[in-house]
């Protein structure tokens, strides 16, 4: 059960940061979807709020290790110029061309819209904290930024899982 | 999209969870927040598409080798929006700004961006 030390870092890029951006996204959701004066109580405001403004901090930072190491560290080993690299065993066959063409171009570019969204949503729920909820306006914002941060780093980790299948960095 | 503080009589809202003496906070930063992370989105779609259009261009953003040019894009991208972010955050932060305005100026950066990092359009632009 050996990895390279290319592979561990594809891992470490896709399968740990990119995993735990796509999956805590739910529960970031939710609790801004749940952050209705309706549903939640005083101590619900308070107990939530710390978790959101928590949680949306710990995905901004995740989405930010996850496009730094896929760009500074993953990225260079895919392109390489040699035969051997994914890049070039993709391009030098017409029926996987597209895997670059397509969804590699896309790939590297919209990721990097994620960190800079989930920042932004990070912000907002901790500038306004217990008081986010008087303001379901930017709730509701931040969560339309927040969907969107995760469709951009969805596509990307869509599309690198299916590139890594047809032609693994090694 | 409204702002507009109608839920602050809910007790939940009010007593214990949201501060009901504390002053309401301008809205200006998040403002700032929300337009920079747009204007990051943006600048990176404008030079995917522009190194899509010349090579010259595109060896100009080749600020690291084993990068390529997506070292330049990324690089700058994210310069121009902590940049907007510092700049705005210093003009509105004590200002009160229309969320709609801000919300639909962000939307609309975020949307160009989106469509200026698609294969498909800025392949458009590539030379012959």
């Amino acid at each position: 059960m050996h990895l390279t030390d290319r592979e561990t870092w594809t891992v470490i890029h896709g399968m740990v940061f990119g995993a735990i951006f796509l999956l805590a996204f739910g529960g970031g959701l939710a609790g801004l979807y749940s952050l209705r004066p309706g549903l939640v109580t005083e101590q619900g405001i308070v107990e939530r709020t710390r978790r959101l403004i928590l949680g949306t901090w710990v995905m901004a930072g995740v989405a930010w290790a996850t496009v730094i190491t896929g760009t500074w560290i993953v990225y260079p080993w895919y392109r390489d110029a040699a035969v051997t690299s994914a890049k070039s065993r993709l391009l030098a066959n017409p029926d996987t061309a597209r895997w670059h063409t397509f969804g590699m171009e896309w790939k590297e570019h919209v990721a990097w819209i994620a960190p800079m969204l989930a920042t932004a949503v990070a912000f907002g729920v901790t500038y306004y904290g217990r008081n986010l909820i008087k303001h379901q306006g930017l709730r509701k914002a931040l969560m339309v930024m927040f969907v969107v941060a995760f469709a951009a780093a969805g596509v990307a980790g869509i599309f690198g899982a299916f590139i890594n299948k047809v032609a693994p960095i090694k | 999209m409204s702002d507009v503080n109608v839920e602050a009589s809910h007790p939940a809202a009010t007593a214990g969870g949201a501060d009901a003496t504390e002053p309401d906070k301008p809205f200006g930063p998040v403002a700032a927040a929300f337009i920079a992370a747009g204007v990051g989105v943006f600048v990176l779609g404008l030079l995917t598409t522009l190194a899509e259009a010349s090579k010259g261009f595109a060896d100009s953003l080749n600020f690291r080798d084993p990068v390529g040019p997506l070292s330049g894009k990324t690089i700058l991208a994210v310069a121009a929006w902590l940049v907007a972010w510092v700049v705005l955050h210093v003009a509105l932060r004590r200002r009160e700004v229309s969320p709609r305005a801000v919300y639909l100026v962000t939307a609309l950066l975020v949307a160009l961006g989106l469509l200026l990092t698609f294969p498909t359009f800025f392949d458009q632009f590539a030379p012959e």
